[in-house]
């Protein structure tokens, strides 16, 4: 890090910061070097550390009236709906937290896959943020379990059982995750722990997801490498906290909207139906964030094939630094790859859509032509692209597109703003 | 900035329609202008106290409501009886307690702590008295059936001679909106069944909003809070945003750099 070293000013000061540099970590943070150049797809980093206080504060608070039990488990949540003071409140940011917390990680995930934020030197950075993407997904299925109400019961059945889909094993591992020979009891205490255990493991990664960012520096929209501290950089504060509060502030008010006008709009009303073994619903459907991987699981015939494709799916993205052989980070400058960016965010989209729909007839014949080109995005698209596409060429600095140095960039950047 | 809103716009409306898309029904509801919807919406009183009496009179013999509480009658954003009316409604129910000091359960008048005394004394007795279908528990079953309110209100309002061809079994009957069109439940509601005390004239229709209207009321006792937050919530939230755009903006203009 460029950063001169800091000196505190007071005696105390100077004394502590000996023993512990608290005060050169604050310093650090606040000047902190920040390409000028970042657009409001940037600000999802904060927006992400937010929604994470958030559900950990809302989330304890629960925990202090909630009862891990599979007899008491839903009285419980409707005694914090309606006897604990605001619980209503708490809960509903909960539960819709959950929601705009992969909100806001998809579009930092695709913001990545735009600007190319994965690229070297940012490996460390990308495959962190992976890791946290999966544990988000583990806490928000084991969450979804804890309301034991008909959904949470039987997606926790479908879920568990794909582990039976490993040969030789996949039996003793399903009743031991269980706890037993069925999801009861057991299984939703050791839920309950784990859902309290893992947000604290994300907290600890988002250190190092940080820290590994601010080794290299951000990424910007131009994805050139600048010079820090330069022109091409302001400090963190205040230049980049203010935007980052004015853009956190609207994602509160569209999560607001979601947790005082349609607080169920996101969930499944068979949830509020208590857990029953004897009677399966109808349908059985994951929350929204998880439907693309669900579609992906579902279009796979053979069991043991679709967990794997599922799981590939995911941890595809952590050899997306290597896949991808194309120097150039940012999109602006890849006309090509821009296209396949943008099929590959439509080809989610259905993916999701199907997820949520019968696995029979045309939607079946849609997930498997969607789950096919998401794999050869990855696996061939991407590493050929790199060596074929002709890019535009790159500005010198981040200042020369921004004062209209470089006519090119700059009607790059006027085409992205509007999309 | 309106690029901002234009996306924020989209993806409220792709996710509000994804579900729309998950939760439509083939056959349309039917729908009545309901007052909590909205806002602003808030419960009409006299409607969820005479939806009240449809659920005491009408679906109290055979449906528990475990979750709500006498109190609950006469606290603020409900039907709000007196304490009065209220602690006579609960002393018209009797609850088994103890045991007392001399180890006997006793039977005793239910009191404003107590919840809403069951129907039956466990699922097999209800299923038992009821030819093997369990009615389910009203505490929250606005929001555990897709379509809420509309659907229940359809339900209520949508018994009718099965379209020739259909035969039912004995105990069963045919509603044009429950799922799967069979309901072991017989048709609830007649005109005129209840009366009421306030003079509304007691349709089908009139029962069948105010029952509905209740259910919502139980099923989300702090509905009316909740708006009235949400709008505070909000409108604080879009102050602020404007005061801190404009320091944004004020704070990056030491620099030749648009945000």
């Amino acid at each position: 890090m460029s950063d001169h070293e800091y000196v505190p000013k007071s005696k105390f000061g100077k004394w502590f910061n000996d023993r512990l540099p608290l005060l050169s970590l604050a310093s650090h943070l606040t000047d902190y070097p920040t390409p000028k150049n970042l657009n409001y797809w940037w600000t999802f980093g904060g927006i992400l550390s937010f929604c994470l206080i958030i559900q950990i504060v809302t989330g304890l608070t629960l925990a202090m009236h909630y009862i891990a039990h599979a007899d008491l488990a839903f009285e419980s949540v409707e005694h914090i709906m309606r006897d604990v003071n605001y619980g209503w409140l708490i809960r509903y940011i909960h539960a819709n937290g959950a929601s705009m917390f992969f909100l806001a990680v998809y579009i930092h995930i695709f913001r990545s896959l735009f600007y190319g934020s994965y690229k070297s030197p940012r490996e460390i950075i990308w495959i962190i943020g992976i890791i946290i993407y999966l544990l988000m997904m583990a806490a928000a299925f084991m969450g979804y379990v804890l309301p034991w109400g008909q959904m949470s019961f039987w997606g926790a059945t479908v879920i568990t059982n794909l582990f039976s889909a490993i040969p030789l094993v996949g039996e003793g591992i399903v009743n031991w995750l269980w706890g037993g020979y069925s999801v009861d009891n057991p299984t939703l205490t050791r839920f309950f722990t784990l859902h309290y255990l893992i947000p604290f493991l994300i907290l600890g990664l988002v250190v190092l997801h940080i820290w590994a960012l601010h080794i290299p520096g951000n990424n910007n929209p131009v994805g050139i490498d600048v010079k820090k501290p330069s022109k091409d950089t302001v400090p963190f504060h205040p230049y980049i906290v203010i935007k980052d509060a004015f853009a956190l502030l609207m994602f509160m008010i569209v999560f607001a909207f979601f947790v005082f006008y349609s607080p169920n709009i996101l969930g499944h009303a068979d949830n509020y139906i208590e857990a029953n073994p004897m009677v399966t619903p109808a349908h059985i459907v994951p929350e929204w964030y998880l439907l693309p991987f669900y579609a992906i699981l579902r279009s796979v015939p053979d069991k043991l094939m679709g967990v794997v494709a599922m799981l590939s799916a995911i941890l595809i993205l952590a050899a997306l630094p290597w896949l991808d052989t194309s120097k150039i980070r940012s999109a602006v400058f890849r006309p090509l790859y821009k296209q396949f960016y943008w099929i590959l965010l439509a080809d989610v989209l259905i993916l999701g859509y199907v997820g949520a729909m019968p696995a029979e007839g045309l939607y079946l014949l849609i997930a498997r032509v969607a789950t096919a080109y998401y794999f050869i995005h990855f696996l061939m698209i991407l590493p050929i692209l790199g060596f074929k596409e002709k890019t535009i060429p790159l500005p010198l600095s981040i200042t020369e597109p921004v004062l209209g140095g470089f006519p090119n960039a700059v009607i790059a950047k006027k085409k992205e703003s509007l999309d | 900035m309106k690029n901002i809103f234009k996306i924020s716009y989209l993806i409220i409306l792709l996710l509000a329609g994804a579900n729309q898309v998950i939760a439509a029904e083939k056959i349309e509801l039917l729908k009545t202008d309901w007052s909590f919807k909205g806002l602003f919406g808030k419960f009409d009183r006299g409607s969820l106290q005479r939806g009240y009496q449809v659920y005491t009179e009408v679906c109290a013999s055979c449906h528990s409501m475990k979750y709500v509480s006498y109190r609950n009658l006469f606290e603020p954003g409900g039907p709000e009886f007196s304490e009065d009316q209220a602690k006579a409604i609960a002393a018209n129910f009797e609850v088994t307690d103890g045991p007392n000091s001399d180890g006997e359960m006793f039977i005793r008048p239910a009191k404003l702590s107590d919840k809403f005394v069951m129907p039956f004394a466990n699922v097999k007795a209800a299923q038992a008295a009821n030819g093997g279908a369990y009615p389910p528990d009203m505490s929250v079953l606005a929001k555990a059936r897709s379509g809420g309110v509309d659907y229940i209100y359809s339900v209520l309002l949508g018994y009718e001679d099965p379209p020739s061809g259909v035969t039912l079994e004995d105990g069963v009957y045919y509603n044009k909106y429950m799922y799967g069109n069979n309901i072991k439940m017989s048709e609830p509601l007649s005109d005129g069944l209840v009366e009421y005390s306030d003079g509304t004239i007691a349709s089908k229709e009139q029962m069948a909003k105010d029952v509905t209207t209740f259910l919502m009321w139980t099923a989300e006792p702090h509905l009316e809070a909740r708006h009235k937050m949400g709008f505070k919530a909000i409108l604080y939230l879009i102050i602020l945003t404007i005061l801190v755009y404009f320091s944004m903006k004020k704070i990056w203009s030491r620099i030749e750099s648009k945000v």
